[in-house]
C-alpha cells in the first residue's frame, strides 16, 4: 500500500514512522500482466514488474502527503546514474525527506538487481546521486548475491547514508495441474515470514564488515522480529507483507510489542539493542 | 491460501452475443457482491464478481471488454482456469423494501443479490439498464424470483427509453425504499447516489487489481480504502467523502484516468 497519497496516509496513521514510496521511474510503467502476486505456504511471491505512474505524475501524491507532514522516503529506480540523478533531484524538489535507491528488484529487466549486482555501478550511481542532492540516501540491496558485502561496501564508498537490506528473494511457484509457473513473469521475489532468517543474516554480515546505518527488512510481522533485526545491527526497519498478515494496523501492534518486550527486559532505550548480537 | 486453484469449466451459457456465463464446482458460502480472481492461463488474471452462488456450483458472467475476457469467452467445457477467492465484503441488505439498480454487466452481480433478497421475503424492485435490447440478459432469471422488474434501454428498443437513472428517479419518488443496491458504470452509480434521497445506499466499485487480498494497494480509493478488501461494496457515507468516486480510476501504472 504505497501507491497513492491516501494509502500512504492511512499507513502513517496506523503507526508507521515514515513511508517508503513505491519505486518510481522516469515514465509510467504498467508492470507485468497478472498473476503478479500470490500467497504461498510461508510467504508472498510477487513479480509486479516495477509498475508506477512515472516521476511527473507522482508529484501530486508527494505534495498531498507533504500537507500532512508525513516523513517520506522516495524510492526510485533507473537504468543508469543519469536516470537515478534525474529522479533523485525531482523527488528532492517534491519535498521527500530521504531517498531510497532501488538496486535490488529481482524481476525487472535492465533495472534493480541487474544494476545492483555490479559493485562499480552501485558506487557510481550512489556517488552521483549523493553529489547532486542534499538529503540522506539509502541503497536497497538484494539477498540474491554472493558478494553482498562488496555491494554494501560500494554503496558506502559512494557515500550512501545507509543500506536497506534486504529486497525479496528470487523464487518460483509452479502449478501442478497446468504444469506452468503461476506468475506471468515466471520468476518472482519472495517476501514474508520465510525470508526473515535471510534478512537477519544479511544485516548481521553487513554490520560485521561495514560501519554504516542499516535499515532491516524482510519477514517482519512482530515486535520480536524487529528486536532480532536490531540485535543483528539494524537501526530502523521496513514492513510490507506484514500488512497482509496482521492488518493495516500492524505498525501499532508491533510498536506495542516492542515496548512490552523492552519493559520486561529492562531496556530503556531501544538503541541499546543495535548490534548486540555481535559482541 | 491466496494461490489459484485450478478447476475445469462445468458449463458455459451464451447470454448475448458478447456476454457469457461460466460455471464450475466450488464449495462454500458466498455473499452476493463478492468476487473471484479468475486466472486465464498464459493470458491474465482478472477480478470478476460472482453471478451464481449455489452451494456447490458457482458462476461468473462477463462481457468481452479486452484480451482476457475474449480468451475466457472462447473457453469450452472441460477447459481449465484458476480461481482464488471469494474476496471483498459483498452487499449487506438492510430493511424490507429494497431497490436494485444494475447497468450493463452490473446485472451479473445484481442477479444473485435479488435472488438472495427474495429468499428472505424482502420486497425487491429491480431496474436493469442496457444500451439496447440485444444487451439484456438475466431478465427471465430475475422475473422468476418474483421481484418487480423494470428495464430501460438507451435507444428505446425495449422497455423504458432513456437512462436507468431517469427511470430510477420516478420510482424512488413514488416508493418508500429502505435501501438502494447498485452495480454498473461508476457515473451511473454516482448519479444514482445524487438522486437517492438519503436512502441507505450501497454501490459496488470496480478497479484494476493485482493481489485481491489487500496487500499491494493497486485498487485503493480515497484515504487508502482497498476496493478488494474494504470493498468492493461501499455505503453512501464512504462514497460521499471519497473524492475518486465517479471522478477517476487508476490504470495498471497507477496513473489517474478520468471517467
Amino acid at each position: 500500500m504505497d501507491e497513492d497519497a491516501g494509502s500512504m496516509e492511512r499507513i502513517f496513521n496506523n503507526g508507521a514512522g515514515a513511508i517508503v514510496t513505491k519505486s518510481i521511474g522516469l515514465k509510467p510503467r504498467d508492470g507485468y500482466p497478472n498473476p503478479t502476486i500470490i500467497e504461498l505456504e510461508h510467504g508472498i511471491l510477487n513479480a509486479v514488474g516495477l509498475p508506477n505512474p512515472g516521476i511527473e505524475n507522482f508529484k501530486d501524491e508527494i505534495l498531498t502527503l507533504k500537507k500532512s507532514n508525513i516523513p517520506i522516503i522516495g524510492s526510485i529506480f533507473g537504468s543508469d546514474s543519469k536516470e537515478f540523478v534525474t529522479l533523485a533531484k525531482k523527488m528532492q524538489n517534491y519535498g521527500v525527506n530521504a531517498l531510497e535507491l532501488n538496486m535490488s528488484c529481482p524481476h525487472a529487466k535492465g533495472y534493480g538487481l541487474e544494476i545492483g549486482c555490479d559493485p562499480d555501478l552501485v558506487k557510481e550511481i550512489t556517488s552521483q546521486v549523493k553529489k547532486s542532492t542534499k538529503i540522506p540516501i539509502f541503497v536497497k540491496i538484494s539477498p540474491n548475491l554472493s558478494n553482498i558485502i562488496d555491494i554494501a561496501k560500494s554503496a558506502k564508498e559512494g557515500n550512501a547514508d545507509g543500506i536497506v537490506a534486504i529486497n525479496t528473494v528470487k523464487a518460483m511457484k509452479i502449478n501442478l495441474e497446468l504444469k506452468i509457473p503461476v506468475l506471468s513473469n515466471k520468476i518472482g521475489g519472495y517476501s514474508g515470514n520465510a525470508i526473515k532468517p535471510i534478512g537477519i543474516r544479511c544485516v548481521y554480515e553487513i554490520k560485521e564488515n561495514i560501519d554504516i546505518q542499516i535499515i532491516g527488512v524482510g519477514g517482519i510481522t512482530t515486535g520480536n522480529d524487529v528486536i532480532e533485526y536490531f540485535m543483528a545491527g539494524a537501526s530502523a526497519v521496513q514492513i510490507g507483507s506484514g500488512i497482509y498478515y496482521r492488518g493495516v494496523d500492524v505498525f501499532k501492534k508491533i510498536k506495542n510489542e516492542i515496548i512490552s518486550w523492552m519493559k520486561s527486559h529492562n531496556i530503556d532505550n531501544i538503541s541499546e539493542l543495535i548490534g548486540v548480537a555481535h559482541k | 491460501m491466496n494461490n489459484p486453484k485450478v478447476i475445469e469449466i462445468l458449463e458455459t451459457i451464451t447470454e448475448t452475443t458478447d456476454v457469457k456465463t461460466i460455471k464450475f464446482d466450488f464449495e462454500g458460502d458466498i455473499i452476493p457482491g463478492q468476487f473471484f480472481m479468475i486466472w486465464i492461463p498464459n493470458i491474465d488474471e482478472i477480478p470478476m464478481s460472482v453471478s451464481y452462488i449455489d452451494k456447490k456450483v458457482k458462476g461468473i458472467t462477463f462481457k468481452i471488454v479486452g484480451n482476457a475476457t475474449k480468451e475466457l469467452f472462447n473457453l469450452k467445457v472441460g477447459d481449465k482456469i484458476g480461481i482464488r477467492g471469494p474476496y471483498g465484503n459483498g452487499f449487506s441488505i438492510i430493511g424490507n423494501n429494497i431497490l436494485c439498480v444494475a447497468g450493463g454487466t452490473g446485472i451479473a452481480m445484481i442477479a444473485p443479490s435479488v435472488e438472495s433478497a427474495k429468499k428472505r421475503n424482502i420486497n425487491t424492485t429491480v431496474l436493469l439498464g442496457v444500451k439496447n435490447k440485444n444487451e439484456l440478459f438475466f431478465e427471465n432469471r430475475i422475473k422468476k424470483t418474483g421481484a418487480n422488474l423494470f428495464v430501460s434501454t438507451d435507444d428505446g428498443s425495449y422497455g423504458y427509453k432513456g437512462f436507468v437513472t431517469s427511470l430510477a428517479k420516478d420510482i424512488i419518488l413514488n416508493n418508500k425504499f429502505d435501501q438502494i443496491l447498485t452495480c454498473g458504470p461508476e457515473l451511473m452509480m454516482k448519479k444514482l447516489l445524487e438522486i437517492s434521497n438519503n436512502i441507505s445506499f450501497q454501490a459496488s466499485l470496480e478497479r484494476y487489481m493485482k493481489c485481491g487480498f489487500g496487500l499491494c494497494g493497486q485498487c485503493c480509493i480515497g484515504k487508502g480504502l482497498r476496493v478488494c478488501k474494504e470493498g468492493p461494496v461501499f455505503d453512501e457515507t464512504t462514497l460521499k467523502k471519497t473524492e475518486d468516486f465517479g471522478v477517476y480510476k487508476r490504470d495498471a501504472s497507477g496513473t489517474k484516468i478520468k471517467f
